[in-house]
């Protein structure tokens, strides 16, 4: 095994013990924010997606690339794009509160 | 070791910025004052990712044809543009499936990217890679499955009920020990053909796994994809050498699971449970529903109880997100709140079809965040409250839960709407809720059945509200 795997383990336990304790006290009124937020995270999988796309040997190579990009954008773009609208409308009215 | 040149270590450290930037972004996520500048700070990580893995390729010159580059800008284009369309043109009631149908973006880009690596075949694998290839392939294959029949059941362009597979949950085993035995048999050989044929059975698995699950149970399937749509990224990032995948996706992950585990314990039910038992598929007792009597209330009878109300806590569900009654709900809260009548919402964490499904809604209606209980702090108040306004919700107030061991749903928490004076129950028909359970609220003396859609209740209500 490469000591690249390797270091490549450690990072992925250290990364999901930090976003277990980063997220746990989250209040339900953002679960969807939070969710969605997060799969736009998902979404770094652009990077392999362009990777794949500009190396790739051969036609098939190319085209599994490109659809990989493109879904990847749809991930990424729409993601963001969707919590921020929804966060938006997070509001603490002034007065209403009793 | 092996020195870095000073472009691989600038690359490195801004892969890492990138990583760090999602961790902050994230904790931003989990307060609403800091939320939606958490989100950008993930955004601009995620831009940056794009341009240094965009920088490396300049930099290495790895990239020998114009018409590669081509490919990825062509990519970026077609899909930042067809993501921004979804993500603008989306109504909020409509969010849970687009919210599903990112994920399973999300899940089959990755599933590409291994996909694309072996086409590619430019090294041989060792037998750790192959392992996370043979996981990206069928972890992102399954998400993007899955997360379009959940799109399609939450669309409506298939019945939210449960659909059985032949076999059950069996078959689904049958189907995923397959695909781990062409996995191995590709590792153990190096001939490719394993792999498709794993992805080729993850793909059917996604289909057949999420469509005998029921429309109740969406919140804890998407909150489970989204977290595969993680898992898949971080596997893609062992196999291409890149930590930006594996710190992202491990994140993503974590967040999933966490929402999963929550969504779980609010139904009272092992996460096997939802996915295996093909709940709400039976209706219990059918024979009797509709034979025992109830009080039907008219619009000023719900008037009536409202006006002389101190304290009204109004309890949405998913029939809420249906008739998109969220403005209706404000406006009639508002005239109640200028009579000095205390109104608040008490938010079950299922209610819906996604974790935080109310919330969204009534945050788009302007309603301030901090009236919205969750079931903790509402469950106190029932018992001083005047008037429940239960509004198109039914097992998650159903007390079966608490006093009914022969319940499919006993033991599951619920908001406690029967310790209030007065609940009106804005319903439809008198037809059980998706657990295909009876509910005994509706028929004790305290309780006024309202039959009709939401959204036309609750105007007719504020109407009669300006009468008296």
């Amino acid at each position: 095994m490469s000591s690249e795997f390797i270091q490549g383990i450690v990072v992925f336990v250290l990364a999901s013990f930090v976003g277990f304790e980063v997220i746990r006290r989250v209040p339900p009124t953002l679960h969807t924010p939070l969710m969605s937020g997060a799969n736009a995270i998902s979404g770094i999988t652009i990077v392999g997606a362009i990777i794949a796309a500009a190396t790739g040997n051969g036609v098939v190579a190319g085209i599994l690339g490109f659809f990989a990009v493109v879904f990847a954008m749809i991930n990424v773009v729409g993601g963001f794009l969707v919590t921020d609208r929804m966060l938006e409308m997070f509001k603490k009215v002034p007065g209403k509160s009793r | 070791m092996t020195e870095l040149s000073f472009t691989e270590i600038v690359i490195a450290l801004a892969y890492l910025a990138a990583g760090v930037l999602f961790i902050v972004g994230l904790k931003g996520l989990t307060s609403p004052k800091t939320a939606r500048k958490g989100n950008r700070i993930a955004a601009v990580g995620m831009l940056v990712a794009i341009i240094v893995v965009i920088a490396d390729l300049v930099a290495h010159n790895t990239v020998s044809a114009t018409a590669a580059w081509a490919i990825v800008v062509a990519g970026i284009i077609v899909g930042g543009a067809i993501g921004a369309f979804l993500a603008l043109r989306v109504q909020m009631t409509d969010m849970p499936q687009l919210v599903a149908a990112f994920n399973g973006f999300g899940g089959g880009a990755s599933a590409l990217v291994a996909a694309e690596v072996i086409v590619s075949a430019e090294y041989s694998f060792s037998a750790e890679i192959g392992v996370t290839t043979a996981l990206s392939l069928i972890i992102g294959a399954i998400t993007l499955t899955g997360s379009f029949i959940a799109y399609a059941k939450l669309q409506g362009l298939i019945g939210g009920k449960p659909v059985a597979i032949p076999g059950g949950p069996a078959t689904n085993a049958v189907i995923a020990v397959a695909a781990l035995a062409a996995s191995i048999f590709s590792i153990a050989t190096g001939n490719v053909a394993g792999y498709w044929v794993a992805t080729a059975l993850a793909l059917v698995l996604g289909v057949t796994a999420v469509l005998p699950i029921g429309g109740a149970d969406m919140p804890v399937v998407i909150s489970l994809l989204n977290s595969f749509s993680g898992i898949a990224a971080a596997m893609a990032g062992f196999t291409i050498g890149n930590q930006a995948l594996i710190i992202g996706g491990a994140l993503v992950g974590a967040a999933g699971l966490i929402l999963t585990l929550d969504m779980s314990v609010a139904m009272n039910r092992s996460i096997p449970n939802i996915l295996f038992s093909g709940f709400g598929g039976t209706v219990a007792g059918a024979d009797e529903i509709g034979t025992k009597p109830v009080k039907r209330a008219t619009p000023d009878d719900a008037a009536i109880a409202l006006a002389y109300a101190q304290s009204v806590m109004v309890v949405p569900g998913y029939g809420l997100a249906v008739a998109q009654a969220q403005h209706a709900v404000r406006d009639l809260a508002a005239e109640l709140e200028e009579r000095g009548i205390e109104v608040h919402y008490a938010i079950h964490p299922v209610a819906g079809r996604m974790p935080g499904h109310m919330n969204v809604l009534l945050a788009e209606a302007d309603i301030s965040y901090d009236l919205l209980l969750d079931l903790d702090q509402s469950n106190p108040k029932f018992g001083q409250t005047d008037v429940v306004l239960v509004i198109g919700a039914n097992d998650v107030i159903n007390p079966a839960a608490k006093n009914d061991p022969d319940s499919p749903i006993y033991g599951m928490p619920i908001l406690n709407v029967d310790e209030a004076r007065t609940v009106i129950v804005v319903k439809r028909s008198l037809s059980p809720g998706f657990a295909g359970i009876d509910n005994p609220l509706f028929y004790e003396d305290g309780t006024m059945m309202f039959f009709a859609d939401a959204k036309a209740a609750l105007e007719d209500t504020l109407a009669a509200l300006g009468n008296l």
